[in-house]
Parts: structure tokens; C-alpha cells; sequence
């Protein structure tokens, strides 16, 4: 592969996996502290997608207020989702809550269908992203380039949260111990509440990220990246936030170049991923920076 | 050891065996054997790591060092590797083996059964499924031939087996109750029914008095002699009840911090000064 | 009167007419519509989708809720089993038309097989492919194991689209042109057949141990069961038998492609399954048959609604689906067990379920419920406790009550 070629792959790549990073973030975050799966993060972020559409589309906002907006409205659809969906079977097993969650997901993708039909709609031009940039010889929209800066000013953000700050000491704390952290007084549904409002702010991001140079939006185009960002939080180890970043980057390179090397692949590149997947589990169930926990029987 | 006039054959010999969890260590070298025919006891403070050598002896998890034989038969072993090289202390020191170790399934297979701490019953299922499905491990006839009820003789003795079973340990009126209902006295039978099901020839009782009150400790106590004639059985046992364990055990192992203090017959070990530390602490 | 209601058990000879009885009636039932003598062609697509659905769910029932392996794998074994009888099946004449973009491969190309055989390959199929992840994949934990099935539908899925494939399986393109059942008895006797070995399988000793795994694993394989080889055991006969549902489906739709089998098949038979109880298979037959009636029910918020001539614009395709949603999501968060739980059908329950309620009111009205729950309580009837425990607590409720009449003065 020429040099140029490579750039420009790498630039892709770099910036899919970025996008991956932000929702597997989210997923990493939600398994670490309610141990489920939220088989319904990729379809909020398929939500986030379109809220913007009708941001700039329907309500004709300016660009920066319709980032805001599509931030809040997406926060509210999480939030609301945890308190109605996943609270209420708190107690319950373990497959009732991932059952409720891929009930929602069911929901979310029926209620996108219906309320703004199967066929794709058109992501709108978001002030400057879109334009196309040169650097040398490679030349993409400039939301490529934003993307992975995007990322890791808000994985130190996030990362500062989570180690210097109290709410995220009581967020380690409740990952590690549901029960102990109630006994101590931790506040567990304020915790989980900001939880959530980070996964889905995140993920609301990542949407105005990912679709920006893919301007089109359908009510299925949140299943494939969901399931996908799951296997990155696996990849980093589960439960682990810059784990899950390192996965998205993994996952978004090894996409660009397995389809830029073998073209013929194409179709692969979803089932590619899982193929990753299980190898991934089979060799090194915990992820790359995960934690072994042993079982008192 | 000891000095029998026969030297009754071994059923379980554990060796050296030494488990560590992380920077814990629940296991030390810990070297014990069970003869046939035996009611042997298992005692120490909590924590000191009995139910994890019923666990490591029924292949739940393997040991980081030391060996299982079961009649003189390997079942599980693991020598000398990374961190545990130097705490290691038993007779293969130096070598290295690669670990073998059966799957709990399969060890019941060879006629080891126990019983849980925690009890873990089948527990949205009825006793007598509880007891019916321990049978499973005897079946002969595959999916297809049990399917199409091929199988009828081997099953109506399954379920023959099944109700001698619960008439001996006086369960027949609840057969048809939902197990967790019951209460606890109740769901150790069943636990116990359970083992005994599995056709067992060494087995292993963790706890089996545990919440009962003297008079039906004293009665388990009777029970588990009689089912050890009855069942031909050899009987290693984890036990607090001391009524129980100095009136039924021939000989008593204890552990203390995952190591071996103190073994021998229940009089000598009532004498015994370490153990008497162990349970009471020292007298300043 | 009896006091606590009398659970009657009916005789063996009572139920074994009964159960003819039902029998007669569905082969009846089934008759005349087939012949057309009842219901419309209409009717009879949704019956025959009803029982494809019912012999899916009640494949996936036997993995995710009786041996309590959480595997969402289901629209990929349906898949296999779809294409296996949609590309063998397919009249020779008609292949190059549906081939019309790449040719069919040279190897099948004349090789046509009868609907039977397809369909068996179809099934053994899948459950070689079950058997082949069933190995890596089972030995994980159970949130893992939902992604990993779920990955596999989507690499099944891939691999009948890709490139390579498309002499075989006609690729993106689809396949079309499928003969079409000759009868209705057809699906509904090999649906039959196959949900009755799933049954005859339950209740067999390799069932039991299926349940035993469900409830605990660590206490089954300390009873013996081998957990992987019951785990795969499961795995591969349902993978069997959905492989078998799949190539009904395909005849019942004369045309399918690998959109068919998205991800959201799958989720679509979870929820049909919880909804009849997870445990259940007369749930997820109930549930089938709910479910496929009522979706066509629920068409009627898809249509157009007026209101004199303004449009209510609520009402417009896709409402359905939502409502249809939203009810799934009120069955998992209020009513966890389903339709059905774990209980089965039964004659007898039936039967007491009937008596109970005249019973109730019968009492009701009498005054003697009054009077039996009084009596449970253990209180007369001016409201004071007869037992012992019963006269200490009100002893001590009238002492609790003087002490806070004393301080309130």
C-alpha cells in the first residue's frame, strides 16, 4: 500500500474507532456498575442521530444550539429508559434486565420506524464539519480529524471524574460492591442516574461524530455499531473505561483495513468483528486490561 | 499415623495439597487420607479452608499444587508451578507435572458425592426431582432412545430408586413439595437424599448439622452411622457440632489457616493444645 | 361446603378422551381450513405462521429457558435452514431466472431435492454449524454468550451474502420462487411432530437434567451432569429444529433473503417466549398463536383514521409495531412469568381452574368466604382473637393503644 493510502486509512480508521470509543464508553460504564448489557445503547445512539436531523432540519436551529439540544433530549431518552426500563428489575435475575433491555432496543427501532419511516433520512450539514480538509495529500471532511481530538479530551475529562473526584470514587465504589456501597450510604440511584447521563451524552457525540461524514440515518443503523462497541468494551476488558476506548480504536482501525486490504471482505466487516469477539473470549475472557474475579462456590 | 491391626485400603488420599487464591492461601500442604469404611471428621475456625479442600477434592477448582487419588487413582493434580515453587513442600517437590483435573461431573461418576455448605438445592423444582435428577448420572440410553421413552425399565428404576431413597430419610410426604419451601431441617435430607442418589461410595458432608438443634443433631448423628453400614459408604465430614463430630468420627483432621494442626482420634484432639488455641485463643 | 377448596384430580380415562377430543378438533379445524370451508386464505397464512413461530419458540425455549442458557443465535440457524431448502428446492426450470445476476453454481444447478429432504438437510445443517460454535462459545458466561450467538447470527448472515456465496445462495439478491406448501397440514404436522420430540425430550431424564442446570449449575455438575455436554446437547437440537422452523418459513414466504434474519427475529422470539413463560412450552404455543392473531389485530392503528375529513395523524404505518412493542415491554416488567410460568398444559388444571370461580362466588354470595378467611385469621366474629398467640397480640395492641391515649391527653 502507498503511503498516502495508508495516511488516509489510518485517518479513517483512527477516526471510526474514536466514534466506537465514545458509545463503548458508555456500555463499558453501564456493565460496570448494573452488570447488564444494554443491548438499547446503540439505539439511543441511532435516536441521537436523529434528533439531529430534526434539530437542524425541522426547528432550523443554528448548529452549536442543536449539538446542545440533541445532548439534553438524548440524556432525557436514557434516563428515562434506566428509571422506567431497568430500575423497577433492579432485583431481579440477571436475564429479566438484559430481556428488558433488548425490549427497549425492540421499541426504540419499532418507534424510529414509525415515527420517521424505514427509509434513510439525510444528516444534515452541521456548520463546518462536513467541509472537506487537506492535509498533504490526504483530504477528508474535518469531523474526521475533530473525532479522535473529540475523544481523548473527553476520556481525560471523564477519566479525571471518575479517579479525583468524589462521584466517581462513589462510582468505583458501586462497581465493585452494589451491596456494600448502599450500606455506606452511597447514593445508588443518583449514581446510577449520572451514569447513564454520561453513556448517553457520549453516545449523543458520538452520533453527531459518526453520521456527520455518513449522511444517512435509518432506524437499523444503531443495532450493527451497538453490538459492535460491546465487543470493543469486551476487547478492553469490561468494566474498564480506557479499555473501552482502546477497543473502539482497535476495532474501528482493523475495520478500515480489513476492507482496505481485501476489498472483497466488504461484506465481512460486521462478521469480522465478531469472529474478533470470540477469539477474544476464548484466549482472554477478561479483555487486554481487564480483571480476573474468582467465584466462592 | 495410625496403628491399625488391618490396614484398611485407602478410598481418598489427598497430598499435599495447596490452594492459593491470589495472595491468599486456603489451602497449606495439606496432607490427609480416608480409609474404607471410615467416618472421618474435618474440623477448624472458620475460614480455615475445609469447604475448599471438599472443593479442590471434587475438582471444582484445581489446586496450585499437590494431588487427589481416589482408591489410588489420580483424579487431580497440579506440581510445582509459578509463584507456589517455594511454599511447596510435598513429596514432588521439584517436578513438574502438567495439571490433570476431572470436572466435578465426573468425579461423581467415580463415586464421590457431597453435600454443600449453603445448601444448593433445585429450588423452584420439587424433592423428588431433586432426587430424581441425581439418577441422571447412571443413565444409560442416549437423548434419542430417552426421548422416544425407549428407556421405560431404566427410568421406572430411576424412580424406584427414587422414592426408597426419600423413605429413608423421611421425605415421602413432601415428594411433591417445591424444595425451598421446606424448612431448612428439611432441605438438608433432601440435599443429602440428593448425594446418596448419585450411588456413592465415598462421601463427602459439609456441614450437615449446621441450624439444627441437639436433638436433631443427635439424630443426623445416628443417621449418618446407619447409612454408612447401609450404603457401604466411607464418610468424610465438615462439621462445628462438636456432640456430632466427637461422638460419631474415628479420626479428626484439624485445619487451621489452610494448615494441618492436628490429627488423630477424637480424644487425643480434645487434649490437644494447638487445637484448644485455635478454637479459644491462647490464655494470657 | 368445604371450607378450603378441593383440588379434584380427573380421572386417567376422562383425560385420555379429552385429549382425543382436542386432537379431532384441530385435525377438523385444520381440515376446513385448508379446504377452505372456514376462514379465508388469510386465516390460513396466519395459522401457518403461527405454527413456524410456535416450533421456533419452543426451539429456543428448550436452550434459554429450560436449560437457562441465554443464547440469542436463533435467526442464524433459521437461516441455514431457510436457504438449504430455498436453494435446493427451487424448480430447476425456474433457477436461471432467479439466478439471473450471477449463475448458479454448476455443482447444484441440476440437483433438485424433494421438500423432505431439504428441509432434514436444513436442520442437520444448522446443528453442524451449532455444533461446530457450540464448542468455543457454551463455555462462556452468560452475558457473553448472548453477544457471541448474537455474533454468530450476524456472521451467518455475512457469509450467505458474501461474494464467494453467491452461486450458492444467490447473495444480497435473495431467492425466490420457492414452491409453496400443497397443504396446510404440511407445517402443521411437522410442527406438531417437532415440538412433541422437544416435549418427549423435556420430560425424559436429559431434560430433567436440562432444568437441573437451569437452577444451579455448580449443584448439577455435582450430581454428575456433564455441563458442556448437556449445554451443547441442547444447543444443537434446538439449533435443529429452528434449522427446520427456518425452512418452513421460507416456503411459507415463496421468496426470502438474508433480511429475513436480522437481529431482530431473534428478539422478536425472545419476547414471544417470555410472554408465554420462560419454562413453558404451552406458553410459547399460546404465544405464537397470540402474538401472530394479534399483530394482524393491531393493523387497524396502522391504517388511515378519520375524523369527518381531518386525518388523525397518529394513525399511519408503524403504530402498530410500536403498540405491539410497548405490550412486550409491560409483559417483561410486570408480569416477569408470562402467560404460562413454568406450568404446562394439564386437564386438571384446566378443569379446577373452571370450578374455582363458581365456587368463590359461590361463597362469596353465602357468606361463608366471610366466615373461612374470619376463621383464618383466627378471630370471632365481635373481632376478638380466639387462640392463644391471637388474644396475646390484641392484648397487647389494647396496651399500645392506652399508653398513646394516656400521652395525647
Amino acid at each position: 500500500m502507498e503511503a498516502t493510502t495508508l495516511f488516509q486509512n489510518v485517518v479513517t480508521g483512527v477516526s471510526l474507532g474514536s466514534a466506537y470509543a465514545l458509545i463503548a464508553i458508555g456500555y463499558t460504564m453501564v456493565y460496570g456498575i448494573l452488570r447488564l448489557i444494554n443491548f438499547a445503547h446503540g439505539d439511543i445512539f441511532m435516536m441521537a442521530g436523529y434528533f439531529t436531523i430534526f434539530a437542524i432540519s425541522s426547528f432550523g436551529m443554528p448548529w452549536y444550539v442543536a449539538i446542545l439540544f440533541v445532548i439534553l433530549a438524548t440524556v432525557v431518552l436514557g434516563v428515562l429508559i434506566e428509571k422506567l426500563a431497568y430500575k423497577p428489575l433492579r432485583e431481579s435475575p440477571r436475564m429479566s434486565i438484559m430481556i428488558s433491555a433488548i425490549g427497549v432496543s425492540y421499541l426504540l427501532v419499532n418507534s424510529a420506524t414509525y415515527l420517521f419511516t424505514g427509509l434513510p433520512r439525510a444528516f444534515p450539514e452541521l456548520g463546518f464539519l462536513q467541509k472537506v480538509y487537506q492535509i498533504g495529500d490526504i483530504s477528508a471532511p474535518i469531523v474526521t480529524f475533530i473525532t479522535p481530538v473529540v475523544t481523548l479530551v473527553l476520556l481525560f475529562a471523564l477519566m479525571y471524574l471518575v479517579n479525583h473526584t468524589k462521584t466517581g470514587m462513589a462510582m468505583r465504589a458501586v462497581s465493585k460492591d452494589f451491596e456494600a456501597a448502599k450500606l455506606m450510604g452511597i447514593e445508588i440511584n443518583r449514581i446510577i442516574t449520572i451514569t447513564f447521563v454520561i453513556g448517553c451524552s457520549l453516545a449523543a457525540i458520538s452520533a453527531i461524530l459518526y453520521f456527520s461524514p455518513r449522511p444517512m440515518v435509518y432506524p437499523f443503523s444503531g443495532l450493527m455499531p451497538g453490538l459492535k462497541c460491546f465487543v470493543a468494551a469486551v476487547l478492553g476488558g469490561i468494566g474498564n473505561i480506557p479499555g473501552a476506548v482502546i477497543g473502539g480504536f482497535i476495532i474501528g482501525i482493523a475495520e478500515t483495513f480489513l476492507v482496505a486490504v481485501f476489498p472483497a471482505m466488504t461484506g465481512y466487516s460486521d462478521a469480522f468483528t465478531f469472529v474478533l469477539l470470540i477469539v477474544m473470549l476464548l484466549f482472554r475472557p477478561t479483555g487486554l486490561l481487564g480483571e480476573k474475579i474468582a467465584e466462592k462456590v | 499415623m495410625q496403628n491399625n491391626a488391618i490396614e484398611k485400603p485407602n478410598v481418598l488420599r489427598v497430598s499435599d495439597a495447596t490452594m492459593q487464591f491470589g495472595g491468599v492461601v486456603a489451602l497449606n500442604n495439606l496432607s490427609m487420607e480416608v480409609r474404607k469404611g471410615e467416618i472421618v471428621g474435618l474440623i477448624g475456625p472458620n475460614g480455615a479452608g475445609k469447604t475448599t479442600a471438599f472443593n479442590v477434592i471434587t475438582g471444582v477448582y484445581p489446586p496450585t499444587n499437590g494431588a487427589i487419588y481416589l482408591n489410588d487413582e489420580i483424579i487431580v493434580s497440579n506440581y510445582p508451578q509459578g509463584k507456589m515453587k517455594d511454599l511447596y513442600a510435598g513429596e514432588n517437590r521439584g517436578k513438574y507435572t502438567k495439571a490433570k483435573t476431572l470436572t466435578p461431573d465426573k468425579i461423581t461418576k467415580m463415586q464421590v458425592a457431597r453435600t454443600f455448605q449453603n445448601i444448593r438445592l433445585f429450588k423452584d423444582l420439587t424433592v423428588y426431582e431433586n432426587v430424581l435428577i441425581a439418577q441422571h448420572v447412571k443413565i444409560r440410553a442416549n437423548w434419542l432412545t430417552a426421548s422416544l421413552k425407549m428407556n421405560y425399565k431404566e427410568e421406572a428404576e430411576m424412580r424406584r430408586e427414587t422414592l426408597r431413597l426419600l423413605e429413608i430419610l423421611d421425605l415421602l410426604d413432601v415428594q411433591d413439595s417445591v424444595s425451598s419451601s421446606l424448612p431448612y431441617g428439611k432441605q438438608r435430607h433432601v440435599e443429602i437424599a440428593r448425594a446418596l442418589a448419585t450411588d456413592p461410595k465415598l462421601l463427602l458432608l459439609d456441614e450437615p448439622a449446621a441450624g439444627m438443634n441437639p436433638q436433631e443433631s443427635d439424630e443426623l448423628m445416628r443417621f449418618v452411622g446407619r447409612i454408612r453400614g447401609d450404603f457401604d459408604l466411607s464418610i468424610l465430614m465438615i462439621e462445628h457440632h462438636m456432640q456430632v463430630v466427637m461422638g460419631i468420627c474415628e479420626r479428626i483432621y484439624v485445619l487451621d489457616y489452610g494448615k494441618l494442626i492436628a490429627n488423630g482420634t477424637p480424644k487425643e484432639i480434645q487434649k490437644n493444645p494447638k487445637v484448644i488455641e485455635a478454637y479459644l485463643g491462647v490464655d494470657d | 361446603m368445604p371450607m378450603e377448596f378441593e383440588y379434584k384430580k380427573l380421572n386417567k380415562q376422562t383425560k385420555m378422551i379429552l385429549t382425543i377430543l382436542l386432537v379431532l378438533a384441530c385435525i377438523i379445524v385444520t381440515y376446513m381450513l385448508d379446504k377452505g370451508m372456514i376462514g379465508t386464505s388469510y386465516t390460513v397464512r396466519i395459522v401457518r405462521i403461527s405454527v413456524i413461530y410456535a416450533l421456533i419458540g419452543v426451539s429456543m425455549n428448550l436452550v434459554n429457558g429450560f436449560t437457562g442458557v441465554f443464547s440469542l443465535g436463533q435467526a442464524g440457524f433459521m437461516a441455514i435452514g431457510a436457504y438449504s431448502v430455498g436453494v435446493f428446492t427451487i424448480p430447476v426450470a425456474d433457477r436461471a431466472n432467479v439466478f439471473y445476476l450471477v449463475p448458479m453454481s454448476e455443482k447444484i444447478v441440476n440437483v433438485e431435492l424433494s421438500f423432505g429432504t431439504a428441509l432434514i438437510m436444513g436442520g442437520l445443517l444448522a446443528a453442524a454449524f451449532a455444533a461446530l460454535i457450540g464448542a468455543p462459545v457454551l463455555r462462556l458466561k452468560s452475558d457473553y454468550l448472548a453477544i457471541a450467538t448474537l455474533g454468530f447470527s450476524e456472521i451467518v448472515r455475512a457469509l450467505i451474502a458474501n461474494n464467494q456465496m453467491w452461486p450458492f445462495t444467490n447473495g444480497s439478491l435473495g431467492l425466490k420462487s420457492i414452491p409453496s406448501f400443497n397443504s396446510l397440514f404440511v407445517p402443521v404436522i411437522i410442527s406438531v411432530l417437532g415440538i412433541a420430540f422437544m416435549v418427549m425430550l423435556i420430560n425424559s431424564s436429559y431434560g430433567r437434567a436440562f432444568k437441573a442446570i437451569r437452577e444451579d449449575e455448580i449443584a448439577a455438575e455435582a450430581m454428575g451432569i456433564n455441563l458442556f455436554k448437556h449445554k451443547g446437547m441442547s444447543f444443537i437440537i434446538s439449533a435443529f429444529f429452528a434449522g427446520i422452523g427456518g425452512g418452513l418459513l421460507a416456503v411459507h414466504l415463496t421468496a426470502i433473503d438474508t433480511n429475513q434474519f436480522k437481529i431482530m427475529v431473534t428478539y422478536e422470539l425472545l419476547l414471544i417466549i417470555v410472554l408465554g413463560g420462560l419454562g413453558s412450552v404451552t406458553g410459547t404455543v399460546i404465544s405464537a398463536f397470540l402474538i401472530s392473531f394479534g399483530k394482524e389485530i393491531l393493523r387497524w392503528f396502522d391504517a388511515a383514521h378519520y375524523i369527518g375529513a381531518w386525518q388523525i395523524p397518529i394513525f399511519r404505518p408503524g403504530l402498530r409495531m410500536v403498540i405491539f412493542s410497548l405490550l412486550l415491554m409491560s409483559v417483561v416488567l410486570f408480569w416477569r412469568k408470562g402467560i404460562m410460568g413454568r406450568k404446562e398444559f394439564s386437564w386438571d388444571g384446566i378443569y379446577n381452574f373452571l370450578r374455582k370461580w363458581p365456587w368463590v362466588v359461590k361463597h362469596i354470595l353465602s357468606g361463608d368466604y366471610e366466615k373461612a378467611s374470619r376463621e383464618k385469621r383466627k378471630v370471632k366474629s365481635d373481632g376478638r382473637a380466639t387462640d392463644k398467640a391471637g388474644r396475646a397480640q390484641s392484648r397487647l395492641k389494647i396496651k399500645k393503644q392506652k399508653e398513646e391515649d394516656s400521652r395525647a391527653k
